[in-house]
């Protein structure tokens, strides 16, 4: 396998873009991309999109064809990547693949999704297709009540408080504040989200992350293209791209509190990087829920099973702690347009590593981790990057 | 049906009644009709998520748990119902569905107001009776509906009973001794096709209709099998309210004694097709082995079947495997009016 | 509202419906895995050495929430519950409670399952029916 690289990166602010449609945000993102690496459009190969729900939220299938039409890079390779809210990261797995197998010199990962053309009583039948449609979504299972069984059983077992889960969500949109390109740029206090009208309970209505629009891409290149293009500074190489998934309903795992896919999707992960948990300086992590980001530390190897609400508590992923996390919002504050998280979460680790993440910037952050999460954890996606100096 | 050495037995019975209640008074107050007296305290409301179908299979559980018998014996379903989920699509075919019947049996959903549970009953002992099936499931069941501010609107409630009959035997907990039907075109209460809620003929709907017609089965049953009123132990009419069964049992010159224990109608309010039913499971669950019971239900349109049920040994063990009815009278939520609309679905989002 | 294509197809309903009516769950005779419906390979270890099992009917109740922003066929038993129960043979099923108030459902409480309509395929369509479960009499 060949090395693969990060050369350029770019992204539409998250929010309710009213006023742009789906393509005309995927346009946005690659033109932002491939000005920031510096390329020609017409010397890019494939293109490999991220989206959960067109289908039901635009009726539009074949993004492929649309994006390189509406683009205007016909004849380019160029096709969609599903795998619920983990599709960003899977479109970026393919992309890796394309490079490093020696097929493709320069491709897009792009990730798009826009969820606010449609009613939230919609959206939420879309969201629920993350899970089985005939034993899940039929008993009337919401997205936010599958989050709910885990975070309810997680409390139950570990004696775990509400409020030492709840604040992951301060802490994301404490970082917010200083992303441009944030959804939300306000503080939250605890009580705040405590006091929060319940959505299905226990979680809160500032527990979850918000609904919005946006895409996000990057321009990946082989090791012989870069004298090719324009970016010389701020490459970052891409040290380990993994997928894993596990059994797609809570109801029929053994643990309701862990997520099999991040544990076997870490380990692949570390391995293909050559590197340990401590090595990483940076992590973007899936944090859709408070819960989930709790979780998500702990199958990640960061803390032991139901202790991870300690590192968000005790300042661990804070600017200056230990394992810095979700440092530019996350996705309760940044944004969580579902097929597009992805990727988003790479552009911000890839912030980082060029030293460009202005108040959020973590002292010489070498190493960054992405954690992509698609329904209730039926699949997981990590990818580890370095900053190539 | 039923003549000669071949009786038809009862090998299993259940009833069932929803949970929720509405008192008479709440009704009336959402009317302003406070002055009005109430023709019983309190009625059974189902909860949003049941039929008449899904209590149905409900009922039909505790019977066949009761008979003890593998359900793909069964060889007959029949549903009395005047308020099934579907105007064309029979319940029966989902009961059977639900409850491993299918698919080899005869199945159907029968029509006939309050009268269709007994009548259903009647048509399998028919199938038994004759060699054509071995086991056979007869439902009375309704979550029937008040036109709101209506009289019946008080009384309209909802339950099922089910019973699984057989060729008599040691298993049996009843049997069948014989049985009258008196049947006339009488319009005392209909729903046309497409209208949502019946219509009634006031006080037509008395002498006319359910004293006449109780009356002439009870007297053709009699005539029939030489027995006397006073023969029977418990006596169990159809039960729109709480006043025609006491005045029904005055006619007929039987003491409230024998009445009481299958008049339930003031508790859980007119089950319809299931409400003879359900009295002649409460009285099943207390009576003694040798006893006789008359049950007499009304249909209106208008028809009575008339029946002569005597116990039998078994019944005494058996009538525990399953919830007596009395689990399901003492197990109640008191709604309010408005609770009342939703979980009937009276009142709907768009 | 969203009514049309997979909402209102009548064959899926048909097609799961006895899985869902009778609750047929599968044990893997490999691994000892327990799930609910059936299926030919089991879940955790690939085997196809499943036996078809009935469940049992009564359970305990693992974990709960209060759906209270219903997609659009369940907005009508807004807010409604549910809850992972746990059969009495360990198979775990993914299903509503009812007949019983919302803030009265605890973890480890006892309920059994119950013949219920789940939704509707619009004013006109067919009836979803499945198993809920409520407190055991």
């Amino acid at each position: 396998m060949r090395k693969v690289f990060v050369t350029g990166i770019g992204a539409t602010s998250i929010g309710e873009h009213w006023d742009k449609s789906l393509r005309d945000l995927m346009i946005e993102a690659a033109s932002r991309a491939i000005e920031d690496a510096g390329i020609q459009k017409n010397m890019i190969e494939a293109v490999f999109i991220g989206n959960m729900s067109s289908s039901i939220l635009q009726g539009q299938e074949h993004l492929g064809s649309l994006f390189t039409t509406w683009f205007g890079i016909p004849g380019c390779a160029a096709f969609r990547s599903e795998a619920a809210c983990a599709s960003g990261g899977v479109a970026f797995h393919s992309a890796y693949l394309a490079v490093a197998s020696g097929l493709y010199d320069c491709v897009i990962a792009l990730g798009v999704e826009k969820m606010s053309d449609v009613t939230s009583r919609d959206l939420s039948s879309a969201l629920i297709m993350a899970d089985d449609q005939e034993y899940t979504a039929f008993v009337g299972a919401t997205f936010v009540g599958l989050n709910a069984l885990v975070y309810r059983t997680y409390m139950n077992k570990f004696n775990v408080k509400q409020e030492d889960i709840a604040f992951f969500s301060v802490h994301d949109h404490y970082y917010a504040i200083n992303n441009p390109i944030s959804q939300f740029k306000f503080e939250v206090s605890l009580e705040q989200v405590l006091t929060s009208p319940l959505i299905a309970d226990p979680i809160r209505l500032l527990e979850c992350a918000p609904t919005g629009d946006g895409a996000a891409a990057l321009v990946l290149c082989s090791e012989r293209k870069l004298k090719s293009i324009e970016r010389r500074e701020g490459i970052v190489e891409v040290l380990a791209s993994s997928v894993a998934t596990d059994i797609l309903s809570l109801q029929d795992r053994d643990d309701i509190t862990t997520l099999n896919a991040t544990k076997v999707s870490m380990k692949s992960a570390l391995r293909q990087a050559k590197i340990e948990r401590k090595d990483i300086d940076v992590i973007e992590l899936h944090d859709a829920f408070t819960i989930l980001g709790v979780i998500h530390l702990e199958d990640m190897g960061f803390a032991k099973k139901g202790m991870g609400w300690r590192l968000v508590k005790e300042g661990e992923i804070a600017l200056g702690g230990n394992i810095p996390t979700n440092l530019m919002g996350g996705l309760k504050a940044q944004g969580h347009p579902v097929g597009a998280t992805g990727i988003y979460q790479i552009y911000d680790v890839i912030l980082q590593l060029r030293n460009e993440a202005g108040r959020n910037q973590v002292d010489n952050a070498e190493i960054g981790l992405s954690q992509n999460v698609g329904g209730v954890g039926g699949t997981v996606t990590i990818n580890i990057f370095k900053g190539v100096r | 049906m039923a003549r000669g050495d071949h009786k038809v037995g009862i090998i299993g019975y259940g009833a069932y009644i929803p949970r929720y209640r509405i008192r008479g008074e709440e009704i009336a107050k959402a009317w302003g009709q406070e002055h009005r007296k109430l023709p019983i305290k309190e009625k059974s409301v189902p909860n949003i998520d049941e039929d008449s179908l899904t209590i149905a299979v409900e009922a039909s559980c505790y019977a066949i748990k009761m008979a003890n018998i593998d359900s793909s014996e069964i060889g007959a379903v029949y549903v009395g119902s005047e308020s099934p989920p579907y105007a064309v699509k029979p319940s029966a075919t989902v009961l059977a569905e639900a409850l491993g019947i299918t698919p080899e049996l005869i199945a159907i959903d029968m029509e006939f107001a309050c009268r269709a549970g007994t009548t259903a009953l009647q048509s399998v002992a028919a199938l038994v009776a004759s060699g054509y099936i071995r086991y056979g499931l007869a439902v009375g069941t309704d979550t029937a509906q008040g036109r709101p501010s209506d009289e019946l609107e008080y009384t309209a409630a909802s339950g099922a009973a089910a019973f699984v009959l057989s060729e008599k035997s040691e298993e049996t907990v009843a049997y069948i001794e014989d049985s009258y039907s008196y049947v006339t075109d009488t319009p005392d209460f209909w729903r046309r096709d497409t209208k949502r809620y019946p219509m009634h003929a006031f006080r037509f709907t008395g002498k006319p209709a359910y004293f006449k017609h109780i009356y002439n089965a009870v007297k053709g049953l009699l005539n029939k099998t030489g027995l006397t009123i006073d023969d029977f132990n418990y006596v169990v009419f159809h039960q729109p309210n709480e006043k025609f069964p006491i005045r029904m049992a005055k006619m007929l010159g039987v003491s409230y004694d024998k009445l009481k224990t299958g008049l339930l109608s003031p508790y859980i309010g007119n089950t319809y097709a299931a409400a003879s039913l359900i009295g002649l499971c409460a009285v099943l669950d207390k009576a003694k082995p040798g006893e006789r019971i008359l049950v007499a239900s009304f249909g209106s349109g208008a028809g009575s079947d008339a029946l002569s049920i005597i116990t039998q040994d078994s019944l005494v063990e058996k009538r525990n495997r399953r919830p007596d009815i009395y689990t399901f009278i003492n197990r109640k939520t008191y709604i309010d009016y408005s609770t009342y609309l939703r979980y009937t679905r009276s009142i709907t989002m768009r | 509202m969203w009514e049309g294509v997979f909402t209102t197809s009548v064959s899926r309903v048909w097609r799961e419906r006895i899985k869902k009516y009778r609750l047929i769950g599968g044990y893997c005779v490999k691994c000892g895995k327990r799930f609910y419906p059936v299926r030919s390979f089991c879940p955790k270890c690939g085997s196809n050495k499943i036996k078809e099992i009935i469940l049992p009917r009564k359970g305990r109740v693992i974990s709960y929430t209060i759906i209270r922003t219903p997609p659009a066929e369940f907005k009508m038993y807004a807010p409604y519950i549910v809850a992972i129960v746990e059969l009495e043979d360990g198979t775990r099923i993914l299903a509503q409670l009812t007949d019983i108030p919302i803030n009265e459902v605890k973890i480890g409480m006892q309920v059994e399952a119950v013949f219920r309509r789940y939704r509707e395929q619009g004013e006109e369509g067919i009836i979803e029916y499945g198993i809920k479960f409520r407190p055991v009499l």
